[in-house]
């Protein structure tokens, strides 16, 4: 393990591809195919321009970067072209001379003509302008244009602004038709929601009908309740044209008017929704986050981001922070604030006591999977060498004795460059990429993109095994390998080279090919035996594998030992060698030699008494397999000690509380699913507490030292405890489960997480939530006849233990199928249902006189605690 | 000059009853071009064509043979041939009549240029608006169809043809050929970027060749006449015949089909002159898009070299006569009116200039203009011309910077005496109520709804 950034190959160009040309009298070469715009950055000419952008197709309509080009003729005579040329759409040619607006009085009068041009119909209200102070329009005309304008006749004007979803607003007035937003949705995100309409002075960025378009039932939830204009524009990437809107054409419905861009300070940051690592920048005004923006990081999310990591900061500062440490008051029950000292003293006490050196049956530790890689490592350490036991599991969602093995056999101890990596850029490369259990653009999205880059350019062919092809998946003209939940080691065993000619043939002949990857979800720990049939299938092709978690800790935390089968550096709890290079380098006698619990057998073990005390991080009960059984466990077991941003379910079920910062509040490294360490300064200035140092506190308050105190320390530690050089974790052997029998009205369930749902660290963003999608249910037509339901009608899914109602969306999927969304607003699987993927649950058309559109009645019995936990 | 100077090839069955049937066209000798270029190889085909020196009668003559042969070999995949039936522009009125007469013209040329390049689909774009020669195309489609001059093995010789006919929503953009191609392809008309050319990535990305109705129209007559016969008309460089469109302030209005080389002033002879008692003022040998002529021009021949040494363009040979009645400042509004209409919008000098060009002339037509605004409207025009995306921005310039070259003294009048000099009923040949002069100048250059 390693947080060293890895070094780029180098791009060294071969002679015979590079083109030697003139730009303003320098002699220049450059890869041949290089627009003239991109050389001429090349060598620190900057040629002014609004459509241009590196990452999108030329378009050649703003004209503002008309450059004078000559060109050798047959005889090698220089003939000059009789055109100003545009320099974003023009590539380069041996022997070109260039000169732009410095050596070119054509090329000067040509922009300065077209720069007075853009701006007779623009507002020029630059001081009410979020974009003014930042505006490549305003800055141009500063640079490149007249000081006064010779336009006196009357603007055209529009109404403003106009809602293009309820948070991206329109200003009409403002936009000089570049197409870079239109552009964007079309060649990148693929969601051409927006699109010019009506043409010359006119001509206007416009939305479009969603019967025109269909959504195949993606429609997105905010037009209804709050979007006037009642329109979509339903796109998990629409905030990026914001970004790079060269005018204030685009603005963002929370930060609009809130600020100026030169009363910002901004520092880089690491988006925390999701494990690709994305590259932002936090723009903060006096203590306060007022907008974040896509970074620019080539080998990782290029310049997009998704809106849940450009809008969802909100979560950091909501009112339910806990500003202090909190202790449950012995004689009144309540929580009371405390000093750092005493909820320290009360805390070590307790846990100290529950160990089973002290006297206890032991302590759980569930960090959550949303830690930096310092604060995951202090869990790991604060478990092992504080509290003696390997009772720590960093994953708040299904998970398996198979995934652990899985996790320590492929997944651990791989880094960017090393043996079997797989990164962004192989992705986009790769011939065939198969999805397994992994929703792209809902699970990680920026990898999403790479891969639609890869299939745009005619590269990359991608297939998904899963029960039903997206949305997403029709835009990265992905094709579907069906598999209904549980099926899915027998359809990975099914793609062979000796398979019968056709779709899981074209797959197994894919993936032989040198280069092709096969992309894992979490959920795959849902279904026993997929991890081992994904395995085998990766050894009979040759592809390589990549694990793609949800959570943005959780890859660090296979690194860092945040599981209970791992040790740091992905060392395997059983090997002896492993756990004396970990003591010595920890400077304790030994370590605990036997296998800690799970996560599930963790919360069980409380349940049943079998352990004193828990210590809970950043853990949402409600996103584990069974919530109501987690709380029965925090609630039941005798001590909790909580470290948390804001006010939890847990909580109120503390016994002491201690508050640690947000990502914003804090530095810290981020593992991306690459392997990649993404790390991060600390944005504001706070006096909270990264989780590493609450536990080096906590453990120097039980008479510990953890040696974790400073990020230093840590980064310190991890260096000189170095990679693992020793056998990995032997790879998982298990047998899929044979299919449950269903009974009449009976589906098989099939769930993921929607990138924008009910989860946490989007609260308080009521404009993101606007565009999150509509919940539905998804049937094939058979079920839904079957089961006697109809197509748009409210459809009643229940379990044993509660029921969901929501709209239907027949969809082409396996028979005797039903999907939901896992954590949806109106639809929340796990607590309403207690169920999950794989799991069998009840269809029946929803009771005309049921008063609650969507119920979510869980107060099922707990009857049958060990046999379905 | 007579009458004998005309050359009818296009316009010989024009007069005959039914002239859009089958029957009349097969009649006049119809489909025997077909016949002919069947019993020679395509090769041989579009070397006739070439060899002919037909340039394109769409505006730019560009060699018609020539465009053909830049096709890439064939691949085995699709190649098609686009017919641009678009004609919008202002004056020119060659094409609709000549679909609206004899169709069938255009499907056999179609037929022939589609067998010398190798296309088995082919695609007549029509304006949306002219609706009666849709009618007219459709019919002789389905025409040709039951004659088995299209569909499957025709006339036996193996050969496969369709032809659609598609009806453009009226966007005199999408005469430009790549934005027809957009539109064709059901997406927004706009230009697209060039390289890649239509010969090589055209319509759904395949080798494609564009071609006007008049060039397509004149392919059967060629093959039939050959080469030699073609050259026999015109001039070295511009050989054949064309049609001449007349209008405006002549006595006789109309199409003239005449040899490439002719001048106004015989084909005035030939329409009766300019209208009883009045005299040529100005006129556009091309549309409005060419730069406009004066009566010094009288003589120069009318091919694509002279008239581009005279310092304006053959353009689609859309010969609009003014007289002295006619305001140029009011005419060069109107058409200024038409190209911020007409804008596609992608452009910034396109979009943006035409509107305020169009903003300055109205009010210098009203009178409430400035000298200043005769150097803004040139420069504005330098800024348009040559920097924007197609040539459409390029043609809206065409009539502001030659009416100034010749009647700056006009505009200046307008300014200086704050009201138009001349009465605009007197040049219009029916009652015309006065526009409201304010009403020219303020709300409607500004506002969108214009």
């Amino acid at each position: 393990m390693t947080i060293t950034t890895p070094k780029q190959a180098g791009g060294g160009v071969a002679p015979s591809n590079l083109v030697t040309f003139q730009i303003d009298e320098l002699e220049v070469s450059v890869p041949k195919g290089t627009l003239v715009i991109r050389a001429a950055e090349q060598v620190g000419i900057q040629i002014p321009r609004f459509c241009d952008h590196p990452l999108l197709e030329p378009a050649g309509a703003c004209r503002q970067c008309l450059v004078d080009v000559s060109m050798p003729d047959r005889e090698g005579n220089l003939r000059p072209m009789p055109k100003p040329q545009a320099s974003c759409t023009l590539t380069v040619a041996p022997g070109m001379v260039v000169k732009t607006q410095r050596t070119s009085a054509m090329a000067d009068k040509a922009q300065h003509g077209v720069m007075e041009l853009l701006l007779i119909n623009h507002p020029l209200d630059c001081p009410v302008c979020d974009k003014g102070g930042e505006c490549p329009l305003q800055n141009q005309a500063m640079s490149n244009g007249r000081s006064t304008s010779r336009f006196v006749d009357i603007k055209r004007t529009y109404p403003k602004p106009i809602s293009i979803s309820t948070e991206i607003l329109l200003d009409r007035e403002r936009c000089v038709l570049c197409q870079r937003c239109t552009r964007f949705q079309e060649q990148i995100a693929g969601d051409p929601f927006i699109a010019l309409q009506d043409r010359g002075a006119r001509s206007q960025i416009g939305l479009f009908s969603a019967d025109v378009l269909g959504f195949g039932g993606d429609v997105p939830a905010g037009p209804a309740a709050l979007d006037e204009s009642g329109r979509p524009f339903a796109s998990y990437f629409s905030g990026n044209t914001i970004q790079i809107c060269p005018v204030g054409a685009l603005t963002n419905a929370s930060y609009r008017f809130r600020s100026r861009p030169f009363d910002l300070v901004s520092t880089p940051g690491i988006g925390e929704h999701d494990s690709c690592g994305s590259a932002i920048r936090i723009d903060h005004r006096r203590g306060a986050v007022l907008r974040r923006m896509a970074g620019d990081d080539a080998s990782v999310n290029e310049e997009w981001i998704t809106d849940k990591d450009r809008f969802a900061f909100t979560w950091q500062s909501a009112p339910d922070r806990i500003a202090t440490p909190l202790v449950r008051d012995e004689t009144t029950g309540q929580l009371r604030s405390a000093s750092w000292a005493e909820a320290l003293d009360v805390a070590a006490a307790g846990l100290a006591a529950a160990t089973t050196a002290g006297g206890g049956h032991g302590v759980g530790v569930l960090p959550g999977g949303r830690l930096t890689l310092e604060d995951s490592y202090a869990y790991a350490k604060f478990a092992r060498a504080v509290l003696g036991t390997n009772d720590v599991d960093q994953r708040v969602r299904p998970h398996s004795a198979e995934e652990d093995a899985f996790l320590g056999h492929a997944v651990a101890g791989r880094t960017v460059g090393g043996a079997g990596s797989v990164t962004f850029t192989d992705l986009e490369q790769a011939p065939t990429v198969l999805l397994v259990a992994l929703e792209a653009e809902e699970e990680a999205g920026v990898t999403y993109l790479r891969l639609r880059k890869g299939v745009l350019a005619g590269r990359t062919a991608v297939f998904s095994v899963a029960p039903l092809a997206s949305r997403g998946l029709d835009r990265i003209s992905g094709t579907l390998v069906a598999a209904a939940p549980g099926t899915e080691p027998e359809v990975l065993d099914a793609i062979t080279g000796s398979a019968p000619l056709g779709q899981l043939r074209t797959v197994a002949d894919g993936l032989t090919t040198a280069g092709s990857v096969i992309l894992v979800g979490e959920r795959l720990a849902a279904v026993p035996g997929g991890f081992t049939a994904v395995l085998r299938l990766a050894e009979r092709t040759g592809a390589r594998l990549a694990w793609i978690p949800r959570r943005a800790g959780e890859r660090g935390g296979v690194e860092t030992g945040a599981l209970p089968g791992l040790l740091p550096g992905g060392r395997p709890v059983s090997d002896a060698r492993a756990r004396v290079d970990v003591a010595a380098a920890w400077d304790v006698p030994s370590l605990p030699t036997t296998a800690g619990r799970t996560t599930t057998e963790i919360l069980r073990a409380a349940r049943k008494g079998k352990l004193s005390a828990l210590v809970v991080g950043g853990v949402e009960l409600a996103d584990l397999p069974d919530p109501a059984k987690a709380v029965r466990a925090i609630e039941k077991v005798g001590f909790v000690v909580s470290l948390e941003v804001r006010a939890s379910a847990v909580t109120e079920l503390a016994d002491v509380v201690l508050p640690v910062a947000p990502p914003t509040e804090k530095a810290g490294t981020y593992l991306n699913w690459e392997g990649r360490p993404r790390p991060f300064p600390q944005a504001l200035a706070s006096t909270a507490l990264a989780d590493h140092r609450a536990l080096d506190a906590l453990a120097a308050a039980m008479g510990a030292e953890l040696g974790l105190r400073t990020i230093t320390a840590v980064h310190a530690e991890i260096d000189q405890l170095g990679a693992w050089d020793g056998a990995r974790i032997d790879a998982p052997v298990e047998s899929a489960a044979e299919p449950t029998e269903l009974a009449p009205g009976q589906a098989v369930l099939a769930s993921w997480h929607l990138l924008l749902d009910a989860g946490r660290l989007q609260d308080g963003e009521r404009f993101l939530a606007g565009t999150a999608k509509r919940t539905v249910a998804r049937t094939s037509a058979a079920t839904a006849t079957a089961a006697g339901l109809t197509d748009g009608e409210l459809v009643r899914v229940s379990s044993a233990h509660g029921s969901v109602t929501v709209r239907l969306a027949v969809t082409a999927m396996p028979d005797l199928v039903v999907w939901l969304p896992t954590n949806a607003p109106d639809c929340a699987v796990r607590t309403s249902l207690r169920a999950d993927a794989g799991d069998v649950v009840q269809l029946a058309p929803a009771d005309p006189a049921g008063d609650d559109v969507v119920s979510t009645d869980s107060a099922g019995s707990d009857n049958n605690d060990e046999v379905s936990a | 000059m007579s009458v004998s100077t005309l050359t009818p090839v296009l316009s010989a069955q024009w007069d005959a009853t039914r002239s859009w049937t089958l029957a009349t066209y097969e009649a006049g000798g119809g489909y025997a071009g077909l016949r002919h270029a069947f019993t020679q190889e395509p090769a041989a085909v579009l070397a006739t064509v070439k060899d002919s020196g037909l340039r394109g009668r769409g505006g730019a003559g560009f060699p018609t043979g020539l465009k053909w042969s830049f096709l890439p070999a064939p691949d085995g995949g699709p190649r098609y041939l686009v017919v641009n039936a678009d004609e919008s522009e202002p004056g020119t009125c060659k094409d609709v009549p000549l679909m609206m007469a004899t169709p069938q013209y255009l499907i056999e040329g179609s037929i022939i240029t589609s067998y010398a390049i190798g296309c088995h689909h082919a695609f007549i774009y029509v304006r949306g608006e002219v609706l009666h020669v849709y009618r007219r195309l459709l019919r002789a489609v389905e025409e040709a169809y039951a004659a088995g001059y299209l569909g499957k093995n025709i006339m036996g010789t193996g050969y496969d043809l369709d032809i659609t006919v598609h009806a453009g929503a009226g966007a005199y953009i999408c005469g430009e050929e790549t934005a027809l191609l957009d539109s064709l392809e059901g997406l927004r008309g706009q230009p697209r970027l060039k390289p890649p050319f239509p010969a090589v990535e055209g319509l759904y990305a395949r080798p494609t060749v564009v071609n006007n109705v008049e060039s397509i129209a004149s392919v059967p007559a060629i093959v039939m006449g050959g080469s030699d016969w073609f050259r026999t008309m015109g001039t070295e460089k511009s050989a054949g015949f064309g049609l001449f469109s007349l209008s405006g302030h002549v006595v006789r209005p109309g199409q003239y089909e005449a040899p490439l080389g002719i001048t106004l002033r015989e084909l005035l002879d030939l329409a009766g002159g300019i209208r009883e008692g009045h005299e040529l003022k100005f006129w556009t040998p091309g549309g409005s898009s060419t730069p406009l002529f004066t009566a010094e021009h009288l003589d120069v021949p009318l091919d694509y070299e002279s008239v581009g040494a005279a310092g304006s363009m053959l353009g689609t040979r859309a010969l609009q006569i003014f007289d002295e009645t006619t305001c140029v400042v009011r005419a060069v509004t109107r058409w200024m009116e038409f190209y911020a209409h007409e804008s596609c919008g992608k452009c910034t000098p396109c979009r943006e200039g035409t509107y305020w060009l169009k903003a300055v002339l109205r009010r210098i037509e009203a009178g409430q203009g400035s000298m200043e605004d005769l150097d803004v409207l040139l420069d504005t025009c330098d800024n348009i011309l040559g920097r924007a995306f197609c040539a459409l921005g390029d043609g809206a310039t065409s009539p502001v910077t030659s009416a100034l070259k010749h009647f700056r003294a006009e505009f200046e009048q307008h300014i200086t005496a704050g009201a138009c000099p001349l009465d605009p009923a007197a040049s219009a040949l029916f009652g015309y109520p006065p526009r409201d002069a304010g009403r020219l100048a303020g709300q409607m250059a500004g506002t969108v709804q214009a």
